[in-house]
């Protein structure tokens, strides 16, 4: 059933889930030795979800995600350089330190912005989505999310305006099995995300969200409807969220024996097997594109880190454009 | 220049006509725009004249006001019309939260050239849902720039400057304003932003205001003129960027201040603007800075409760006699 794929594409996907997982995993070392001011949300064990869906898109494509965002930028293409110099607040980062974590964007590559709001990237998607038609590009906007902002208003009002549309959209719940500290059985009425495409008319999938070959045929096949103006589709990649909410949550609300389960099913460590298993990737080019993505990942944090902090008044530019912009942000030079 | 009369509305459609036909990246969004028109009647002819470029909406204010955002950020120039300024309330977290910040948050990577046009204002027994003078919420938040004109003229100049800023602006209008008239040039003219306009010069004491009360700070004048004031009245157009220069040199003229606004008064931006020119402009005031504005209710419904709490010709009347320290005849 699944799609034929060369082995090079393979290959690629797999350094791209292993790239994300150092990625975070490197970020959770930095901020236990105190060098990312802040919290952090990581997104180790839905690495699948990003790299999947992501690897369907073109430069040109747009995406939304979320606090839990690392993992997109980098599936989209995203400078993991300028990504370490964000989280540790310097000048060259992508937002030169004035977003952080949970403000990342390249709009050089469609990625119009993780956002701290849950459920914030819905109605922009919409935007792009209908800015898409009104110019008639065959571009697609895709909406990255998580269980718990399916609960939100904006899911609603965006799902139902991308359906009387046939905006050009996937919307991608990432359902990780928790809201913050809220269990999803609890706080959400459907046993599927997927369901509730059904309320607005459109398409739906619910993938296994840690099966990287699983979430790239069901993206692949929304993306090509999208692109032939056949509408929006809602998928559902149930995954599993590994580390808490943040970085340092005590995690109260589950046992430890539920994460050890839940991580018995590593996304990364699936797909490994199954490329070793079809013999299409030794031990020794697995260690060498580890080695190759270590080397990379190292010298973006030393770039991060020999970075310079921004000037204080540079908290002043930016909010606004033209000449006389800075005026705008302080009332009087007292 | 040849002049012509014109209402508010039709100064508003013909601005965003000649936008529309120069620019096809600019387009209007909202509910009951197509069919209806807008719900006032302001888009009349402009879904025949421009097709599929003034797009009805579900009642969604908070997809809509989104919808904007992320066609701005993708290359559009979005006027999403929010029936009411009320409905700004659904759409807080896009407007205040998304909206003003994504252009810093993102370390300026992106313009967002966007107008969110507003109906405000009371005195039509619309009540307390509908009636809101909502100003001073959006002038809080950095990232907005705030516009409230109360002419023809000033709408037609303002919504196409608006139109070609590449920042987002709340655009207010007063309900009450839509059908007046006013003198509108044929030719094609620009009103920028940030700059504030004397409406009435006076020697006596300047009335800084915005919006309808405008209209009723001008009414006073005339009446008091009768009596041997001059009133000066000093229209702000654009609330931020707000026009600081011209409001120091009338202030410096005239030495007495009424700051007047339809909003409530606690909190209102007329708070902001005495605070500057009493920290700036101590040496010059030969009285304390007088505000105008609402009592601090939501809007009731009732005829003769509504004209008492919010202000209107009298209110500034009463403050310029105080002000003059003379008796209210």
């Amino acid at each position: 059933m699944l799609m034929p794929e060369d082995v090079e594409t393979l290959l690629a996907l797999y350094r791209t889930m292993v790239k994300i997982r150092r990625f975070e995993t490197l970020t959770g070392e930095l901020f236990a030795a105190g060098k990312i001011p802040g919290f952090i949300h990581l997104s180790i064990g839905q690495e699948a979800s990003s790299v999947g869906v992501c690897s369907t898109l073109r430069p040109d494509d747009y995406i939304t995600t979320t606090h839990r965002g690392h993992g997109h930028v980098i599936a989209k293409g995203g400078d993991v350089r300028k990504m370490f110099a964000e989280v540790m607040g310097r000048k060259t980062g992508y937002c030169k330190g004035k977003g952080g974590s949970m403000h990342i964007a390249d709009f050089s590559i469609g990625i119009l912005g993780a956002n701290g709001v849950v459920a914030g990237g819905f109605p922009i998607i919409v935007g792009a989505g209908l800015s898409i038609k009104l110019r008639k590009t065959d571009q697609v906007a895709v909406c990255f999310f998580g269980d718990g902002a399916s609960n939100r208003g904006p899911f609603h009002e965006a799902l139902n305006m991308a359906s009387i549309w046939r905006l050009p959209i996937l919307f991608v719940c990432e359902n990780n099995q928790y809201a913050s500290t809220t269990s999803v059985h609890y706080s959400t009425s459907v046993k599927s995300i997927a369901l509730r495409a059904k309320g607005y008319g459109i398409a739906s999938k619910s993938a296994d969200g840690n099966n990287l070959l699983e979430v790239r045929e069901a993206a692949l096949e929304a993306v090509n409807r999208a692109r032939q103006g056949e509408g929006p589709t809602l998928l559902e990649n149930r995954t599993y969220r590994i580390r808490g909410h943040f970085e340092g949550d005590p995690q109260r609300y589950r046992t430890k024996e539920e994460v050890e389960k839940f991580s018995g099913n590593d996304p990364i460590q699936r797909f490994q097997k199954f490329l070793k298993d079809k013999k299409l990737l030794s031990e020794r080019r697995d260690q060498q594109i580890r080695a190759e993505i270590d080397l990379e990942l190292e010298e973006a944090v030393r770039f991060a880190e020999e970075s310079p902090f921004p000037q204080p008044m540079d908290a002043l530019e930016d909010l606004y454009t033209g000449d006389e912009a800075q005026a705008l942000t302080q009332r009087s030079p007292l | 220049m040849s002049i012509r009369e014109l209402t508010n509305t039709e100064a508003m459609a013909e601005a965003l006509k000649e936008e529309m036909t120069k620019d096809p990246s600019v387009f209007i969004i909202g509910e009951d725009l197509v069919a209806h028109g807008g719900i006032f009647g302001q888009f009349v002819g402009l879904p025949q004249a421009f097709p599929g470029r003034v797009i009805d909406t579900p009642i969604s204010e908070t997809a809509i006001v989104g919808a904007g955002l992320g066609a701005a950020l993708t290359g559009m120039r979005p006027f999403v019309d929010l029936h009411f300024a009320d409905f700004t309330t659904c759409a807080m977290d896009e407007i205040a939260n998304q909206v003003a910040k994504i252009r810093y948050m993102f370390g300026g990577q992106v313009r967002i050239p966007l107008v969110i046009w507003a109906p405000d204002g009371a005195g039509l027994s619309a009540a307390a849902h509908h009636s809101q003078s909502l100003e001073a919420w959006f002038i809080h938040t950095p990232g907005l720039k705030v516009v409230s004109p109360c002419n023809p003229s000033d709408v037609k100049g303002l919504i196409k400057t608006s139109l070609r800023d590449d920042d987002p602006i709340l655009f207010f209008m007063h309900k009450k304003i839509f059908s007046r008239k006013g003198p509108v040039p044929e030719e094609e003219y620009f009103v920028p932003l940030g700059k504030a306009d004397i409406k009435r010069n006076g020697t006596d004491v300047t009335v800084i205001t915005y919006s309808i009360m405008v209209l009723h700070a001008l009414e006073a004048a005339e009446q008091l003129e009768k009596e041997g004031i001059s009133v000066e009245v000093l229209d702000l157009r654009t609330l931020w960027p707000m026009d600081w220069e011209m409001i120091a040199q009338s202030v410096s003229k005239n030495h007495r201040v009424v700051v007047a606004h339809e909003a409530c008064l606690t909190g209102g931006f007329g708070a902001e603007v005495a605070a500057r020119i009493q920290e700036e402009l101590f040496d010059e005031l030969d009285a304390p800075i007088l505000r105008v504005g609402a009592f601090r209710v939501p809007i009731p419904f009732s005829p003769p409760m509504e004209r008492f709490v919010i202000p209107g010709r009298d209110s500034v009347i009463k403050a310029i006699y105080k002000i003059l320290g003379k008796e209210a005849n």
